[in-house]
């Protein structure tokens, strides 16, 4: 039995077949819309994230399997005290398959621990959100044809978004990227990245202006300020809106430069940048949903 | 000159950075051993300028050897039978310890859930730099002095 706890999990050989089964189910639906029958997937989700647990529900459905679950931890057991061990314990009599998203880190790993089943973090704190990490590799991968070969851009909060964080460390793996990141100052990306890219010889610069790199860029990574990473409110409101990606800053882009997001966006980017063929946002949370699909089959070890 | 005797059987650790005995003596709870235990601080050292000496007459299987190199894995350390030197142990990092030092994450999971052990594995061996395994917090030294 298998769980997935991070990104780092799958081999890249794994990676490539798990996105070729993805690839397969977009291509072909009709041919896993019973893959799941009289499977049960249990969505424990201890804080709320209505995007991560309709695309969990979504893509267990498309499969012809059921869903069961929380979501949040005033509806579940933890209210009245309940260990983490134990929830899952009592989950594995109940469900085939465990999507599980904690506020504290670490959690869905000692869940996988006691569990009679398969267990997927579905994000823990501001430590790992692996299934995030395969939606943006498989839509890279889907959109500009291979993981490799590429400058990307990551841009807004390098510091606390765990989603830029192992996105570099899934890309990392593969071969001639060249990683550029545009933040203010106070968002840097950690030293421990830094060093790591150092360490393995792969290219890459720390810019401040959005603008000054556009040109260069093969895909563009925005991520959002996230209000919750700060402990203080003026901090928030003085960096929310330094890097806004509008359609001037498109007109300096590559015609075939994708732009992604992991969502919700707040105003990182300009609603008029939607209607642009580069903003591939929402067929990344597409992609989500075939990527899920083809991780529940593999881990149900159903593929 | 001070002298302290010989011990009969038992282990010498010697090349203690000065001033870290104490640490290591609650870190391996010889409070909790019956046994005689010497406690030498700032003595001379070539290597080192002024060093700590721990003595302890016990049998060396008492002692945790990984708990030792974690704190200082440059810490000689001599068995003694009969009164004499018979090894000198070579100390590694280990690649896991297990509630020896406690994460201090408030956003690990190890925060709310007390039954759960704090387990830290060696994320880098040059830098000697050890993660909890459930959050990935690096232990800092800080934190490993106010254990």
């Amino acid at each position: 039995m298998r769980h997935l706890m991070s990104p780092l999990d799958f081999t890249p050989e794994e990676l490539d077949k798990l996105f070729d089964l993805a690839n397969d189910i977009e291509n072909n639906p009709a041919k896993y819309a019973h893959a799941c029958d009289g499977k049960i997937l249990a969505t424990c989700f201890y804080e709320p994230s209505t995007r991560t647990r309709l695309s969990f529900e979504s893509a267990m459905i498309r499969l012809g399997g059921r869903v069961i679950g929380f979501s949040d931890a005033a509806s579940s057991s933890a209210s009245k005290g309940e260990s983490v061990s134990d929830t899952i314990r009592i989950i594995s009599c109940y469900a085939d398959i465990c999507a599980m998203r904690h506020p504290k880190e670490g959690a869905p790993m000692v869940a996988g621990e006691k569990s009679g089943i398969p267990v997927i973090n579905a994000g823990d704190g501001g430590h790992q959100h692996p299934t995030q990490t395969l939606t943006d590799l498989l839509t890279i991968r889907s959109l500009k044809g291979s993981l490799g070969g590429f400058t990307i851009g990551l841009c807004g909060d390098l510091k606390f978004g765990r989603t830029a964080h192992s996105l570099i460390n899934a890309l990392v793996r593969y071969d001639n990227i060249r990683f550029i990141f545009i933040s203010p100052e106070e968002l840097r990306c950690p030293d421990y990245i830094i060093e790591m890219l150092k360490k393995k010889g792969i290219s890459y610069s720390e810019v401040i202006r959005l603008e000054d790199v556009m040109p260069e860029l093969d895909l563009l990574y925005m991520t959002r300020v996230q209000k919750e990473r700060f402990f203080n409110e003026e901090d928030y409101i003085r960096l929310k809106d330094f890097y806004i990606l509008d359609t001037a800053k498109m007109g300096l882009a590559k015609e075939d430069m994708l732009v992604l997001h992991p969502l919700p966006r707040v105003n990182e980017i300009s609603v008029e940048v939607d209607a642009d063929p580069r903003a591939a946002y929402f067929r990344q949370a597409q992609y989500g949903v075939y990527v899920r699909m083809a991780l529940i089959l593999t881990l149900l070890e159903l593929a | 000159m001070l002298n302290v005797g010989k011990i009969e059987e038992g282990f010498v650790l010697d090349h203690i950075k000065a001033g870290k005995s104490l640490d290591l003596y609650d870190h391996l709870q010889l409070d909790k051993l019956d046994c005689t235990v010497a406690i030498i601080k700032n003595a001379r050292s070539d290597k080192l300028g002024k060093k700590d000496i721990l003595k302890v007459e016990c049998n060396i299987d008492m002692l945790d050897l990984d708990v030792l190199a974690f704190i200082d894995h440059n810490i000689t350390v001599n068995v003694i039978k009969n009164g004499i030197i018979v090894e000198k142990k070579v100390l590694t990092l280990p690649g896991q310890i297990r509630n020896v030092i406690r994460c201090h994450n408030p956003r690990c999971i190890t925060s709310i859930e007390q039954e759960l052990p704090h387990i830290f594995y060696l994320a880098d061996t040059e830098k000697e730099v050890y993660r909890c395994k459930y959050c990935e917090e690096k232990y800092t030294e800080t934190a490993k002095t106010n254990r």
